[in-house]
């Protein structure tokens, strides 16, 4: 249990530290771009490229960010809600598929220049 | 009493953090929160963006030069910014602020560096005839299936405004880093680290800009290069 009720000025991390994450950041980087060439499904790649995303990004927060050495309760306030807010963004995906089905199933040639959008 | 001075009086143990119960001040919370909003704003773009790539056939219209390859030193463009970033707010945490300044004014040369490619990038889509609502028509004659059905138009679309609100986003940080840098002999160390969060903010949006709108979006076959 803390006793500090002051704002540290304190920045913990060495810089030996923020370029070994910053090494780690370019060789996950290398790998998305190695995947880009390889064939595979749309699905895998969609997984793994959000994995290794989610890993940068979660190494940017915890170390560029500084949220590794913040209080719990400022995390705890922050990332839950955000990951919970983003995840009920996917709401809207089977209404995806769902149109994708509804569009494709008469197989029709439309104009090659699709109509401008007017403005109403 | 106010409630400010009462909050003062509480020993820490009454409710762990006592007065400042994320031990971070009201500035560095209220950019949290931007970015907690930010992140939700780009999320639904980029979420949108995944809602019509999955419901449309979607063009894979980047060859590896000039677009993988500009926008991967673009990635590393942004990597290093925050490096330098990162830097100079732990040289303004020692109370170095010549250091500071010197790491902030690589970071924004950095950001400039990005834009400057992103723009060069933009700038090859354009001329090659990708417009926010029309693809160029070798691109709809290439990638419609064999069963007739052209690419969604829509790619410009969500290709420039993702593309483009980041583009702005790294425009303000420059900014502001500037004025950081500028006046970083009067500002406290937790200014600077503020706008260090928001700088990192910018590098972690393009960590999943980078992989869905650019490497989802390769040419593989080379189809444009020389399948028409």
């Amino acid at each position: 249990m803390s006793e500090h009720a002051h704002v540290e000025e304190h920045f913990a991390g060495s810089n030996k530290l923020f370029t070994s994450i910053w090494v780690w950041l370019l060789v996950l980087t290398l790998i998305e771009i190695f995947l880009a060439y390889r064939p595979m499904p749309i699905h895998y790649m969609l997984v793994i490229l959000l994995g290794l995303s989610i890993i940068k990004a979660a190494l940017i927060m915890a170390y560029f960010m500084h949220l590794k050495f913040e209080r719990l309760s400022l995390i705890i306030t922050l990332v839950p809600a955000l990951v919970i807010c983003i995840c009920l963004l996917f709401v809207f995906f089977p209404d995806s598929f769902r149109s994708a089905g509804l569009r494709y199933q008469f197989k029709e040639v439309p104009p090659v220049a699709p109509a401008p959008a007017e403005e109403p | 009493m106010s409630t400010e001075a009462q909050a003062g009086h509480f020993p820490a143990v009454d409710w762990e953090g006592g007065a400042f119960p994320y031990r971070v001040g009201h500035r560095k919370l209220g950019m949290w929160l931007f970015i907690v909003s930010d992140s939700l704003t780009f999320s639904a773009l980029l979420i949108g963006y995944s809602y019509l790539r999955a419901s449309n056939v979607w063009p894979t219209p980047f060859p590896f030069y000039p677009s993988i390859v500009f926008s991967s030193v673009m990635t590393f463009c942004l990597l290093s910014s925050s490096l330098t970033m990162v830097f100079g707010v732990s040289a303004s945490s020692r109370g170095d602020k010549a250091g500071a300044r010197k790491w902030i004014l690589a970071t924004i040369f950095f950001g400039v560096a990005f834009i400057v490619l992103h723009l060069i990038e933009w700038n090859h889509l354009i001329s090659e005839g990708l417009r926010p609502f029309f693809l160029p028509e070798h691109w709809v004659k290439v990638f419609t299936t064999t069963d007739g059905v052209p690419p969604s138009p829509l790619f410009g679309a969500t290709f420039f405004t993702i593309t483009g609100l980041h583009m702005f986003h790294v425009a303000s940080g420059a900014v502001y880093l500037s004025v950081v840098a500028a006046r970083v002999n009067k500002l406290k160390h937790e200014d600077v680290e503020i706008s260090g969060l928001y700088w990192h903010f910018v590098d972690l949006v393009w960590m999943f800009v980078f992989p869905l709108i650019y490497i989802m979006s390769v040419d593989v076959g080379g189809h444009l290069a020389g399948g028409h």
